[in-house]
């Protein structure tokens, strides 16, 4: 039975308990609810929880289970094959889902099934719309029959006991109705279960998170030094194996580039936050923040293309050979300054809207109390706001830096491709995130060094990224708790 | 205040202030153009801000718009029956059998006879004649006989694809500096289009198949849509709604409503709030790590794209939806529980639907976010292959390999040619029309139903 099917059985007699157990409950009190503890729908629920909860539950961890243990069974018979044990699996699995096919579409009976042999198998099965890679091998075959005996059992088994569940647990669900149960109190736990679930997602991300991380990147050193990894110089993957893979040009790249994004970002998004919250009209405050609100909004892969397209020939016609200053300083489109800037204009919104929050967080009374002894608005501005606002600001900023390390499209595509250490802002730079995209996009051997470097590289911008982060909330948190 | 000396001394060096406090002495308007410079600095930083933007929407309606209209040739091409179905059977069967290779001499004669017909004198061969159309011209042709075989041996009217360098050349792209370096085309090409075009069967119009259509190879930008990829982002965002937002807001509920305040529920705040800021390509790690190489799910799929982004957008869903919980206000919470409602049915039944307008906006506003995100999907292989067909069922629209439309605008990008810049940036102004209407929707619920209590 195919587990579309189980769940549909069981969600029916998830159903079936409700009305069962709505109506014992009311024929039990004679149809005057005043005397049931609960509201009826509550004693429906209450057994079709019993009924479904348990059962569904089981189903899912069967089959999440059941290929593992499978594999763990079927594998060993392969082992002697001198592939790759993967590949290998993947036939017995297509020849396997091939000779069910056939016995599906009529070709083959199941009798016949058990019988078969290796010889002209392929040319049988392509009969019934499976084509095989290669001739089948008898212990492949072997294998496929096994793992077929395997599934079939565990699909009736999984069936009996998910539905077998439902029936009894619902059957006791309905034993257990009467006009004094706790219906309500029993839902209502079972609610709570499932927020809590819910709310527990989170702990679950950051787990898989790390564990993915950390899994591969103890893989990663286990190929590469780690001191090599990081304190290298030299970026130069290369997939037939040699490669230097040193992270300290990548880390150069991420940092100069987010400078140059932060340069941009906090005068602009500072000031701006400064004029609207202080000197701007009411009107002007109106149009001016959805305004930028638009720039945090528009997609990262837009200010890619536009870095790559528009800003990049851009500063060639300006830095470039032939440019209008007569400089040779810019190379190519893409450059360290060119996903820079762009990524500075992407942050200015995020800067601006920080800012304005803690701006006017700043209590009322001390901008008074200093208009008030004569100062101008801007010596206000500069004199009390600002200090007190510090804080928050550097919070603001470190967010921001944060997002500028992690940003991906826009040094993926401004940025270059090229792993260097170098001080000129219009050479071509490359970043933490650009060398993870790289590595992990092509047809890439997940068990090489050169994949799994960036499972490493992952790590370091997830642990620089944490650390900004929690700084920074954790600062702006305790300014904001000195006005509160 | 009588120990103020007489005429009003100022503590400062600059000595006694005399006369009027109205009359500005060298450092009140030292001051005043300080406070002027300040205001100006402002004004210069939104204006900058503000220029930014403009350029950025110039550059992406000036460079997109190109990307909605095609060239088209009109060519008369005689389907001739020796080519096409020798036999004359009239048997469809008999004419699938001949491919697009039957057909290119076909349009190549066509072409021939249209420009004798127009008296246009030309040194280009036949063969290369037919460059100025798209290398799909022949399929285009194919498609229609089989759908139509009858008009085997008839001559039938053709709108046919331009090629990517003559619908260039017709949209200012491609000049004909540009084409000397150029194997496919040549100025000759380009004289005989202008003459085409001076008789009115070179035409430039709407092309839905870029809205509609789907990928095309390296080779046919002219041929390439975004159809595909616009659904495989909704299957995506389909698999976010389903997930994030009843996760979200039982997560929310529990957070605002039950949790007691004790480590555990401190564990999970101080999660939220940073998974928050984690960068998204650290979720395309996770789901590369997670979901294909350890649960194997199908690469590419937009099931596996949801779940990330599902993952990616929780947060921000999370935070909205306490927010605006947290707006209703305690009293109703009180009303309830004063009539007898349990703290569940007061949550469900009263503070739930309350919230609700503002779960709906924060949602709708997370689901943006989510389908402009690209960087996750870079890593679970939603680039590097053409998404060329539609899922054939909705089932496999959630597990077969597609693209989403930030993907497809980035593959685009990488393939470096202009006729697919040009693609990109049109991508882009679908992704915006999409992002828009979203948060148009956004507000028009939270002003349609926003309560202030």
């Amino acid at each position: 039975m195919s587990t579309f099917w189980i769940v549909l059985v069981v969600l029916a007699v998830a159903a079936l308990c409700f009305v069962l157990a709505r109506r014992r409950a009311l024929s039990a009190v004679d149809g005057d609810q005043r005397h049931l503890h609960s509201r009826p729908n509550y004693y429906g629920f209450s057994a079709a929880l019993w009924a479904a909860g348990p059962a569904l539950i089981v189903l899912a961890l069967w089959l999440a289970l059941q290929p593992l243990v499978v594999d763990r069974s079927v594998r060993p018979l392969v082992l002697e094959e001198d592939r790759n044990a993967a590949l290998v699996m993947s036939d017995v699995t297509r020849l396997a889902g091939g000779i069910d096919r056939a016995i599906a579409m009529g070709g083959l009976t199941a009798q016949e099934a058990r019988g078969l042999t290796a010889d002209g198998l392929r040319d049988r099965l392509s009969d019934f719309g499976t084509a095989l890679a290669s001739e089948v091998s008898p212990g492949v075959l072997e294998a496929a029959q096994r793992y077929r005996t395997i599934e079939g059992r565990g699909a009736l088994l999984r069936s009996i006991l998910t539905i077998g569940l439902a029936v009894g647990l619902g059957a006791f669900a309905l034993w257990r109705v009467a006009p004094g149960f706790r219906a309500r109190t029993s839902v209502e736990r079972a609610i709570l279960g499932a927020l809590i679930a819910a709310a527990c997602v989170a702990i679950g991300t950051t787990i898989g998170i790390v564990l993915s991380l950390i899994f591969n990147t103890i893989k990663f050193f286990g190929l590469y030094p780690a001191a090599d990894f990081l304190f290298g110089t030299t970026w130069a993957p290369s997939f037939g194996g040699g490669s230097s893979l040193g992270i300290l040009p990548l880390l150069w790249g991420t940092l100069y580039i987010s400078l140059i994004a932060l340069l941009v970002a906090v005068p602009i998004g500072l000031l701006a936050a400064i004029y609207l919250s202080e000197y701007a009209h009411r009107t002007v405050r109106a149009w001016a923040k959805p305004m930028l609100e638009v720039l945090a909004g528009i997609p990262t892969i837009v200010y890619g293309l536009f870095a790559l397209l528009t800003v990049g020939p851009l500063l060639m016609d300006v830095f470039g050979p032939g440019g209008a200053l007569g400089v040779r300083w810019m190379g190519g489109g893409t450059s360290v300054m060119t996903a820079g800037l762009v990524m500075g204009i992407m942050l200015i919104p995020f800067v601006s809207s920080l800012s304005d929050d803690i701006i006017n967080a700043v209590p009322q009374s001390m901008r008074d109390g200093s208009l008030g002894l004569g100062a101008t608005q801007s010596e206000t501005v500069k004199q009390v706001i600002l200090p007190a606002a510090l804080p928050g600001i550097v919070g603001a900023v470190l967010l921001a830096a944060s997002r500028a390390i992690g940003e991906t499209m826009i040094v993926v595509l401004g940025a270059g491709a090229a792993a260097r250490l170098d001080l000129n802002p219009f050479e071509a730079m490359t970043t933490v995130t650009a060398k993870i995209v790289s590595q992990l996009t092509g047809d890439a051997d997940f068990s090489s060094p050169e994949a799994l470097v960036a499972f490493a590289l992952g790590m370091t911008l997830f642990v620089i990224t944490l650390i900004l982060n929690v700084f920074a909330l954790w600062i702006v948190r305790r300014y904001r708790e000195q006005y509160e | 205040m009588t120990d103020i000396p007489e005429g009003g001394a100022h503590p400062q060096q600059d000595g006694p202030r005399r006369g009027s406090l109205f009359a500005e002495n060298p450092r009140i308007k030292a001051r005043n153009r300080a406070e002027k410079r300040f205001r100006a600095y402002g004004i210069a930083a939104i204006s900058i801000a503000m220029a930014f933007l403009c350029v950025l929407l110039f550059s992406i309606v000036k460079n997109g718009l190109p990307a909605f209209t095609q060239t088209y040739i009109q060519v008369d091409v005689t389907l001739d029956q020796e080519v096409l179905d020798p036999d004359a059977t009239g048997d469809p069967a008999v004419i699938a059998q001949k491919t697009t290779f039957s057909y290119a001499p076909l349009i190549q004669a066509a072409l021939v006879d249209r420009l004798a017909q127009s008296g246009i004198e030309t040194e280009v061969t036949p063969d290369r004649l037919a460059r100025i159309l798209s290398s799909g011209a022949a399929a285009q042709l194919r498609n229609h006989v089989l759908a139509n075989p009858e008009v085997v041996g008839e001559t039938v009217e053709f709108d046919l694809l331009a090629s990517s360098r003559v619908d260039g050349y017709m949209k200012g792209r491609v000049t004909r500096e540009a084409l000397a370096r150029d194997p496919n085309l040549d100025a000759a090409h380009l004289e005989i289009i202008d003459a085409l075009k001076a008789e009115g069967s070179v035409e430039r119009r709407f092309n839905l198949d870029f809205i509609t259509g789907t990928d095309a190879s390296d080779s046919r930008p002219e041929e390439a849509g975004l159809g595909a990829s616009v659904l495989g982002s909704f299957y995506m965002m389909l698999v976010v709604l389903l997930l994030a937002l009843p996760i979200g807001v039982a997560a929310s509920i529990y957070l605002e409503e039950f949790a007691p305040e004790n480590r555990f529920t401190d564990l999970i705040e101080v999660n939220i709030s940073n998974l928050a800021a984690v960068p998204s390509i650290v979720f395309g790690i996770l789901g590369l790590a997670a979901f294909i190489q350890f649960a194997h799910l199908p690469a590419s799929a937009p099931l596996v794209g949801g779940l990330v982004l599902t993952l990616m957008t929780l947060p921000t869903i999370i935070i909205s939806t306490r927010a605006s919980l947290r707006a209703v206000p305690p009293s109703i919470r009180d009303a309830a529980l004063g009539v007898g409602a349990s703290k569940m049915q007061a949550t469900m039944h009263h503070v739930l639907p309350l919230a609700m307008p503002g779960i709906l906006t924060g949602t709708i506003l997370g689901l943006a976010q989510a389908l402009g995100e690209t960087a996750p999907l870079l890593l679970i292989g939603m680039v590097g292959f053409i998404a060329s067909e539609y899922p054939d069922s909705f089932t496999s629209g959630f597990t077969d390999p597609n693209s989403a439309m930030p993907a497809q605008i980035y593959e685009w990008a990488k393939r470096a040619d202009p006729a697919y810049y040009e693609r990109a940036w049109g991508g882009i102004i679908v992704l915006l029309a999409f992002l828009l209407l979203m948060n148009i929707v956004a507000v028009l619920l939270r002003r349609r139903f926003e309560r202030r209590w």
